[in-house]
């Protein structure tokens, strides 16, 4: 476990470099064959309303994977992270049109824990929501 | 209706091992836009310290839903899939998931809940490799919500 980070070098409230991601309806379908995550909620426009979703919405699962790179860039091995656990607030919801949508992740350093660990709290919107609740990483540090 | 509360505490035997390879880890890479030579050039992980190819942390979400698959879709349980959405996710790891790992999926249901029509159902997977070696837990809350009155 290698972290580019030291831990003497950070201190609570420490902030990440915030991130801005891409998806589109081409992402959702690519993340669906490598995840093996085939809920037609997540590509089926007329499934998803019939279940009462304004539309097609991003993996849950996605939008983690993209909320933590803000922490795993910032540290260099993604091996060093010890927990990480989220809470889906709102969807991700996915226009049918080259645009797709934004998330856009934000984070800081929240507490300083032993063994050379820190808590990164991120923030995750998506069209100005919060998409992501309790979301939380525990990371060693160099 | 609610579900059935005495599946609560239900541990399913562990799965038959899955086999992490490094294309998959690379296609799911890929799938999340990762540019991290740690999940596709073995001697990038090796400057890090590890044996192979990791895989990113969620990754191994794909093999604990599987397992959690059986629990899911268990119709005596009765949970409508097409009205499921995630409500959390957490994961505590030991280590990173790596190519070349066999790893084995015991799922639990830790809690059963109903909360304003809404289905709640908490599942425990633990992820152990081939050696029987913690690997990662897995926790996942699914929420099946109400149907709307017709």
């Amino acid at each position: 476990m290698t972290a580019k980070i030291a831990y003497d070098d950070v201190e609570v409230g420490t902030e990440l470099p915030t991130r801005t991601f891409p998806v589109t309806r081409a992402t959702l379908v690519r993340y669906a064959g490598a995840s093996g995550d085939f809920n037609p909620i997540h590509w089926n426009e007329k499934f998803a309303k019939d279940v009462g979703l304004p539309d097609v919405i991003a993996h849950g699962m996605f939008t983690m994977a993209e909320a933590i790179r803000v922490v795993t860039d910032w540290t260099g091995d993604p091996g060093a992270v010890v927990e990480y656990g989220v809470r889906f607030t709102k969807p991700v919801v996915v226009p049918n049109d080259d645009r797709g949508a934004l998330i856009e992740v934000s984070g800081k350093v929240a507490a300083k824990l032993d063994d050379n660990s820190v808590r990164v709290d991120l923030t995750a919107t998506s069209g100005g929501q919060k998409v992501l609740g309790m979301s939380r990483a525990v990371v060693r540090l160099a | 209706m609610a579900l059935d509360q005495s599946f609560v505490g239900r541990t399913y035997p562990p799965t038959a091992p899955y086999e992490v390879g490094r294309e998959k880890i690379r296609e799911f890479a890929e799938a999340v836009g990762e540019t991290n030579p740690v999940y596709t050039d073995p001697e990038a992980a090796k400057a890090f310290g590890h044996s192979d190819v990791i895989a990113p942390p969620t990754f191994v979400f794909s093999i604990t839903f599987r397992a959690a698959g059986e629990v899911v879709e268990d119709p005596q349980l009765g949970l409508d899939y097409s009205r499921v959405v995630h409500g959390d996710q957490k994961f505590a790891y030991s280590r990173p998931v790596r190519a070349g790992d066999r790893l084995t999926v015991t799922s639990t249901i830790e809690a059963i809940k109903s909360l304003a029509g809404n289905d709640i159902l908490d599942v425990r997977g633990e992820v152990h490799d081939e050696a029987g070696e913690h690997v990662v837990t897995a926790w996942t809350k699914l929420v099946a919500r109400a149907a709307e009155e017709a």
